[in-house]
């Protein structure tokens, strides 16, 4: 996707600072002819390890290679520049056959410790087609801090100019939508929740990672499943993180929030206690999951497919018709079976159902066994597509919660067009906005449309406040 | 294991600076949700304006201490006035989701590489305490036997009390005149406030100005105490530590904030002290394959996880609340 590999370079941009090796990968496109030019096996030579040198001065060397291809190609005959912290250039250097550029600065270390280079691509000699993947990006600012030799590369990609704004936008969309149908599984489970106890749960985030770390222990466990020589394993693991997520959600209301409402603890209360729950469990994962990103190692995404402009993962059409089916089940499930009828008529109005025969607490705690496993099977796939760490599920509840308002508080239809909103938004608005400030602009969006319209999207109009 | 040490560690850090920003950072909450009644769960958003103006305004901008000061509070205002028009009329769940939005829009702004050159990204801002801490009198250690803290860390600590100490006063004062006896009537029933004619709005919208201004106090000290301003300081996870804070002492009580500060602090340390010393060490008492000391590390917030459920189940009104007075519920 390509919003991971900007992910992924974004982070590496942020090592610079403190690494001092710092890695710039250059995705760039080769050209037929380049290809030519380095007739023995591409990955024999690619990055062959700079020629070591006797010279006691510190060396900045980097590697551009061609990652539209399989295996990545080098790039050579690319001119880098480095000029000092004043301006003035103080090396040049052209890459080599094997995509490999080694400049040395010069002075002794000793003199040069602390003072920053600026390493400078001359884009105009990347092969054609090739472009740097940020067109701002055309330098590099480089501090030494180690007497050692500092190895960089440079993010680039098809020239944006090849790709119209709209195919851009179109493979982003697709990437919003994966994300979209994750989230309104999430969604879907806190409205629910909030439709029949009034409950905003902000340890919501902690089902979503319930779920992923269920589907982590299996998918960790020795061995593999497997059906007719198929590795399953991961299946298991999602239909074990369903099953697991919705005892979880069952036992939750089981043990903590029935008896609070019995207790009449205010919906305020019930609030903040579910902040302390959150804050208690994120750390009980942490505890045993580790502060580390994870992935699930049983699974291996094969290549995309070309739609078009488009490029899709089978994962991704995978997680879109699995999501979409559990989504029509459940909605379906609501709309026709006794159970959802009953349920809606508590969101309606508990007592009036009570009245009526209806048990509420056991629709209640219905609720929150299919709300936990919606949420539970949101944080595999999540899982799947994007890594995830004990936090997982915390980091995207603010983005359920901005869906579950825009659409309306309580509100199934509500939350689940409130989710497709967000999720596409996300992606699409990084056309126009930096991708570290695309989550910002959902939030914005949340605070706009309460704004003019408090109740949501598709929330009834009564008073909010 | 070493009691002592334990024992002196979590006084430390019950009096330290750390306690200072929250009892600050508590006090403004207190004013929003123990006395006016509104959800605000953004008081780290105020922080982040707080701070980031105030370490901004000398580190990239050079200017004056006082000016600095003087900006951090005046962009909170600005802060508070934009998110209280569409907020305030929300009832207390949604505004609760709007403002810890709110919050997080600040937080990962300010730590953007878009706005690097003025905010420092991730690494935040360094270099602004130079004319705080030439003014610092303390030029030695002050050791009180048990507890000991550097010259500038008192120096810190010592202004902070200061500060908490006319915050309370501020508070105390405010609250037993005709304007706050308006503002817990909005608490407690917003209808019958506006049916004696009053602008219940404005006066949510004051409410909310003070408590983000006790925020953007607290935001000056976290720049202080660590001589650093960065998107770590400010997460959601500050809002719910001040929120706890002020559950412990009892909301819609003067002192409660101070109180729960001091004691939570004290336990939060006495609790890490407490587990790092179980496991470290070649024979530590807590078996390996239990408790390594990444997860010791962990033990303390498992903990108040767990106290912040079971305070708010059991006693809602804190250490010092009156059960009376304070009607958590949504409205």
């Amino acid at each position: 996707m390509l919003t991971a590999t900007r992910r992924i370079t974004n982070l590496l941009l942020g090592a610079l600072g403190t690494a001092v090796l710092a890695t710039l990968v250059l995705v760039g496109a080769g050209s037929p002819a380049q290809a030519a030019a380095t007739p023995v096996s591409a990955t024999a030579q690619l990055c062959a390890k700079p020629p070591g040198h006797k010279d006691d001065t510190i060396h900045i060397q980097g590697c551009l290679k061609d990652q539209r291809v399989t295996p990545p190609k080098p790039v050579p005959d690319v001119k880098i520049t480095i000029d000092d912290s004043s301006g003035h250039p103080v090396g040049k250097g052209t890459s080599n056959a094997s995509g490999v550029f080694d400049i040395a600065l010069p002075g002794k270390p000793i003199d040069i410790l602390g003072h920053s280079y600026t390493v400078k691509i001359d884009s105009s000699t990347l092969p054609k087609h090739a472009a740097l993947r940020d067109p701002r990006q055309k330098s590099l600012k480089v501090l030494l801090r180690l007497d050692s030799d500092v190895f960089v590369t440079f993010p680039i990609a098809d020239a944006p100019t090849e790709e119209s704004q709209f195919a851009q936008g179109l493979q982003l969309a697709v990437g919003g939508l994966v994300f979209a149908f994750l989230l309104a599984m999430a969604s879907l489970g806190l409205s629910l929740i909030f439709g029949t106890t009034g409950l905003v749960n902000f340890a919501h985030g902690e089902l979503i990672t319930f779920g992923a770390l269920a589907a982590f222990a299996i998918d960790q466990l020795p061995g593999d499943v497997s059906l007719g020589g198929v590795n399953v394993t991961m299946v298991a693991g999602i239909i074990t993180a369903i099953v697991l997520s919705t005892l979880f959600g069952w036992l939750q209301d089981k043990l903590l929030w029935a008896p609070l409402r019995r207790k009449g603890v205010g919906l305020i209360a019930a609030m903040i206690v579910s902040i302390g729950l959150s804050i208690f469990l994120r750390n009980i994962y942490q505890y045993f999951a580790g502060a580390a990103s994870h992935n699930y190692t049983q699974w291996t995404s094969p290549a995309p497919w070309h739609l078009g402009s488009v490029d899709i993962t089978p994962k991704e059409v995978g997680v879109i018709l699995f999501s979409a089916l559990v989504l029509v089940i459940v909605c379906s499930a609501i709309q026709f079976t006794r159970i959802g009828k009953a349920t809606r008529a508590v969101s309606d109005n508990p007592a009036l159902a009570a009245s009526s025969g209806i048990n509420v607490d056991r629709v209640i705690s219905v609720v929150w066994s299919v709300g936990a496993g919606l949420a539970g099977l949101s944080g595999v796939l999540l899982g799947m597509t994007q890594g995830f760490d004990y936090q997982v599920g915390f980091k995207i509840l603010l983005l359920v919660f901005a869906a579950v308002v825009l659409g309306g508080l309580g509100s199934v239809w509500g939350a689940l067009l409130g989710s497709f909103v967000i999720g596409i938004f996300i992606e699409v608005s990084t056309l126009f906005v930096p991708a570290e400030l695309k989550f910002v602009g959902a939030l914005v969006v949340l605070i706009v449309v309460l704004l003019f319209r408090p109740q949501g999207l598709l929330g009834r109009a009564e008073r909010v406040g | 294991m070493d009691w002592g040490t334990v024992f002196s560690q979590a006084l430390q850090s019950g009096l330290g600076p750390t306690a200072v920003v929250y009892a600050l950072a508590a006090i403004g909450l207190n004013v929003n949700f123990g006395y006016t009644g509104l959800l605000n769960f953004g008081e780290a958003g105020f922080m982040a304006i707080g701070g980031y103006f105030f370490a901004a305004f000398i580190a990239t901008w050079n200017l004056p201490f006082w000016l600095a000061i003087a900006a951090g509070l005046f962009f909170t205002v600005i802060l508070a006035l934009i998110l209280g028009v569409p907020t305030l009329r929300l009832r207390a769940d949604y505004l609760a989701i709007v403002t810890i939005a709110a919050s997080e829009i600040i937080r990962f702004t300010l730590g953007s590489v878009t706005l690097l050159k003025w905010f420092g990204g991730q690494d935040g801002l360094i270099h602004f305490e130079g004319a705080f801490a030439n003014a610092n009198p303390f030029h030695n250690s002050v050791d009180l036997g048990i507890v000991a803290w550097r010259p500038y860390d008192f120096w810190v600590l010592f202004l902070g009390w200061i500060v908490v100490a006319l915050g309370c006063i501020l508070v105390f004062l405010a609250m037993r005149s005709p304007w706050g006896r308006v503002m817990k009537g909005i608490r407690e029933d917003e209808d019958a406030v506006r049916s004696l004619g009053k602008n219940v709005y404005l006066y949510k919208m004051q409410s909310l100005v003070i408590g983000g201004l006790f925020g953007a106090v607290a935001g000056f000290f976290v720049a202080l105490q660590h001589t650093n301003m960065n998107p770590t300081w400010v997460a959601t996870d500050t809002t719910f530590f001040a929120y706890t804070v002020l559950l412990l002492g009892g909301a819609a009580r003067v002192l409660g904030p101070v109180v729960g500060s001091i004691i939570f602090w004290f336990l939060i340390q006495f609790l890490d002290v407490m587990f790092g010393q179980m496991t470290s060490g070649s024979h530590p008492i807590m078996p390996t394959w239990l408790m390594n000391t990444d997860q010791a590390s962990l033990m303390r917030l498992i903990i108040m996880g767990l106290a912040l459920m079971l305070l708010m189940i059991f006693r809602p009104q804190g250490i010092f609340g009156d059960r009376r007075e304070l009607a958590i519920d949504a409205r």
